[in-house]
């Protein structure tokens, strides 16, 4: 849709201030009515009362952190999708957050950690694993790689690691309590803290992200002929996989697995600016922190005064799209 | 060659090849041997010498009561469910053509997951009772997995007929959006509803009562003979869709009627066992391996596997951990979950 490098920088601009305005309706939005005034006083004159309270340790951590997941889970889909060639692919239907969120489970109530450093790192532990058993259990075979054969290992490895999640938690009633809102996926409530521990990896992720575009341009063209032109696909692969790993485990870790975010995205970027993948991944980057502050900022109202879970949001707005991908096939 | 021997009688026609008719048996018998074992196994325990005089009306009335009461229905559960769902899970792999097809994957049992953790959610009041019968949990979960079944169904339609791919993509897909929505609901109800509903998804044979057994048995019992006089059409869709219409099969509405068999199976087991995993994807398979891929072979057999699994699972879970007391579906995703592995490292080729 958009042909030129101009209209495609304008473009990004458009999105990081629409960003931006959602991040500012995010802390204004929601059952505590909150002023633009109020918001600029809790920073500038900070008096103690529940809404700049609220402002400073509720809105504004959960704004950013729904930026960042989003933007995260879009990206990682991004990357999934290209690799694998597979317009299902996403983190939450190839169980690389359910491997990710059973980890996290299994630390906090078998091992009983609480450290939010050492939790990430079990979140990345478990959506290393799913990621890599997927990779070999859809590549296994003498016909290699096949769409349906890697999506099929995907829900399989997800059905997987979500028993287990679900074994550990009858066993301790405990830690369901504890987790349950967690697992459902979502923004709210979590403390700015959370994002500034796993903050460094996420940025090393972004960072890789950046670069993997020109590769994936590369690999794009057919494995063959990436490798006649002097690429060496193996390391692009593995870039790639450590860039999901990196932001999936990491949204896992901060918010809990939100599903559907790495599917749609994707396409909706690559429908706006083509397939090169230099300018898909920060589009999809954007549009991830966009659908899932739009669906963050719904999510306060359709129940209110509670809130659905952001992760049921996004299933409500995915699943449709994802049966529309599927009907209409892999042939593109 | 194998010795085949055709038995045709009014619409039912298998293949009988003398090996699986020994296998079979043998499977039978070994059923009950585990039956009576674990009949016996408990708090109380019981000799297997016991436990038959019992059953024959010779035992003291204490191990009557134990036997009868407490052990007899969760154990004929744990049988008629692992049976149902690899009756189930049989059918779905021949009519996807892929083996890894089964109900938990495709979404029949998260649908049921869904409606009856709403139920759950829905039908009780602040002090965490139910406001109707809990008579009721089990037409709940059964009618999610049907609904779920038609919707995959319907949703994989496209210019006159379903493709199995499609349908185990859709499946995929809504069993995704299942999840959300039961965790949804679990967060909704009250916390006592979530942790019922958490061990519901496991799948238990726990409490079962002779009424629940007085229900689910003739139902699973009707499935099963109807998918028996299936199973030569269930022969023609493994072949693939050219060579079963060549054949002069009607080979769309074969896949309906199949496809409803299949959901209705797994959607009897799982209203009264809960979602216990694997089961409909090992089951079918330890089967094939055993007794080759004709299906009047393999359904009898994959049942006598799917029961057998169970019953394992929950003479496991009850007695090695007590007084503690795990769901069955805990063990049988615990087995299940590395034979997957093996099983995708083994279909690599197909």
């Amino acid at each position: 849709m958009l042909k030129s490098n101009v209209t495609k920088l304008v473009g990004i601009f458009i999105g990081i201030i629409l960003v931006l305005l959602l991040m500012w309706s995010s802390v204004i939005f929601g059952l505590t009515k909150i002023t633009p005034q109020m918001v600029i006083d809790a920073f500038s004159n900070f008096n103690g009362s529940n809404e700049h309270i609220i402002i400073k340790d509720v809105r504004i951590p959960r704004a950013l952190i729904a930026a960042a997941v989003g933007a995260n889970l879009a990206i990682a889909g991004t990357i999934m999708q290209g690799l694998t060639n597979n317009p299902l692919a996403s983190p939450s239907i190839f169980g690389v957050n359910a491997g990710a969120s059973f980890f996290v489970v299994f630390g906090i109530s078998t091992l009983g950690i609480s450290s939010l450093a050492t939790l990430s790192w079990f979140a990345f532990a478990g959506a290393a694993l799913a990621a890599v058993l997927v990779y070999v259990l859809g590549s296994m075979g003498r016909d290699g790689m096949t769409p349906v054969k890697l999506t099929l290992a995907g829900a399989a490895m997800a059905a997987l690691f979500s028993s287990f999640t679900q074994g550990i938690l009858t066993m301790n009633e405990r830690a369901l309590d504890q987790v349950l809102f967690w697992l459902a996926g979502s923004v709210q409530g979590r403390d700015l803290q959370i994002l500034i521990s796993v903050l460094p990896y996420l940025i090393v992720g972004w960072i890789f992200a950046t670069f993997i575009g020109k590769q994936m341009n590369i690999l794009s063209m057919g494995e063959d002929v990436a490798k006649g032109l002097g690429q060496k696909t193996i390391i692009v692969k593995i870039f790639g996989a450590i860039i999901v790993v990196l932001l999936a485990g990491g949204s896992v870790a901060i918010a809990g697995p939100i599903g559907f975010i790495g599917i749609i995205i994707p396409h909706i970027s690559r429908w706006l600016v083509g397939i090169d993948y230099k300018w898909v991944i920060p589009y999809s980057g954007l549009l991830g922190a966009t659908l899932l502050l739009l669906a963050d900022i719904g999510a306060r109202y359709i129940i209110m005064p509670a809130e659905v879970p952001v992760g049921v949001m996004t299933a409500l707005i995915g699943a449709p799209f994802f049966i529309y991908i599927a009907r209409r096939g892999f042939d593109r | 060659m194998k010795k085949y021997v055709p038995f045709r009688m009014w619409k039912v026609s298998l293949l009988l090849d003398k090996k699986s008719l020994v296998v079979t048996i043998g499977f039978l018998f070994l059923m009950l041997l585990i039956m009576i074992i674990s009949l016996g196994i408990g708090q109380m325990n019981i000799s297997p010498l016991n436990v038959l005089k019992v059953i024959f009306g010779t035992g003291s009335s204490m191990e009557e009561l134990v036997v009868f009461s407490f052990r007899m229905p969760r154990i004929l559960l744990a049988v008629v469910a692992g049976a149902a769902l690899a009756i189930s899970g049989a059918i779905l792999q021949g009519i996807i053509r892929n083996p890894l097809a089964s109900p938990d994957i495709i979404g029949i049992t998260g649908g049921a997951a869904f409606t009856t953790v709403g139920f759950l959610a829905l039908f009780s009041d602040r002090s965490n009772t139910l406001t109707v019968s809990i008579h009721w949990l089990p037409l709940a979960s059964f009618i999610g997995a049907v609904c779920m079944g038609f919707l995959v169904y319907a949703l994989a339609w496209k210019k006159g007929g379903i493709t199995p791919i499609r349908l185990v993509l859709i499946g995929i897909g809504l069993a995704a959006a299942m999840q959300a929505f039961t965790t949804m609901m679990m967060i909704l109800g009250p916390v006592f509803t979530a942790s019922r509903a958490n061990i519901w998804i496991t799948g238990s044979v726990n409490g079962t009562n002779w009424n629940e057994i007085a229900i689910i048995v003739p139902w699973i019992l009707l499935l099963t003979i109807i998918t028996f006089v299936y199973a030569r059409r269930l022969n023609m869709q493994e072949l693939g869709e050219e060579l079963a219409v060549n054949a002069g099969q009607k080979v769309q509405k074969d896949r309906f009627v199949l496809l409803f068999l299949s959901t209705a199976l797994a959607g009897g087991a799982v209203a009264f066992a809960g979602g216990i995993g694997f089961v409909g994807l090992m089951a079918p398979h330890i089967a094939r391996k055993l007794v080759g891929s004709s299906f009047g072979a393999l359904l009898p057999v994959s049942a006598l596997m799917g029961g057998i699994i169970v019953l394992i699972a929950d003479l496991i879970a009850r007695v090695a951990f007590a007084p503690l007391e795990l769901p069955a579906g805990v063990l049988t995703s615990a087995i299940g979950a590395p034979y997957f592995i093996y099983l995708m490292y083994k279909s690599r080729n197909m």
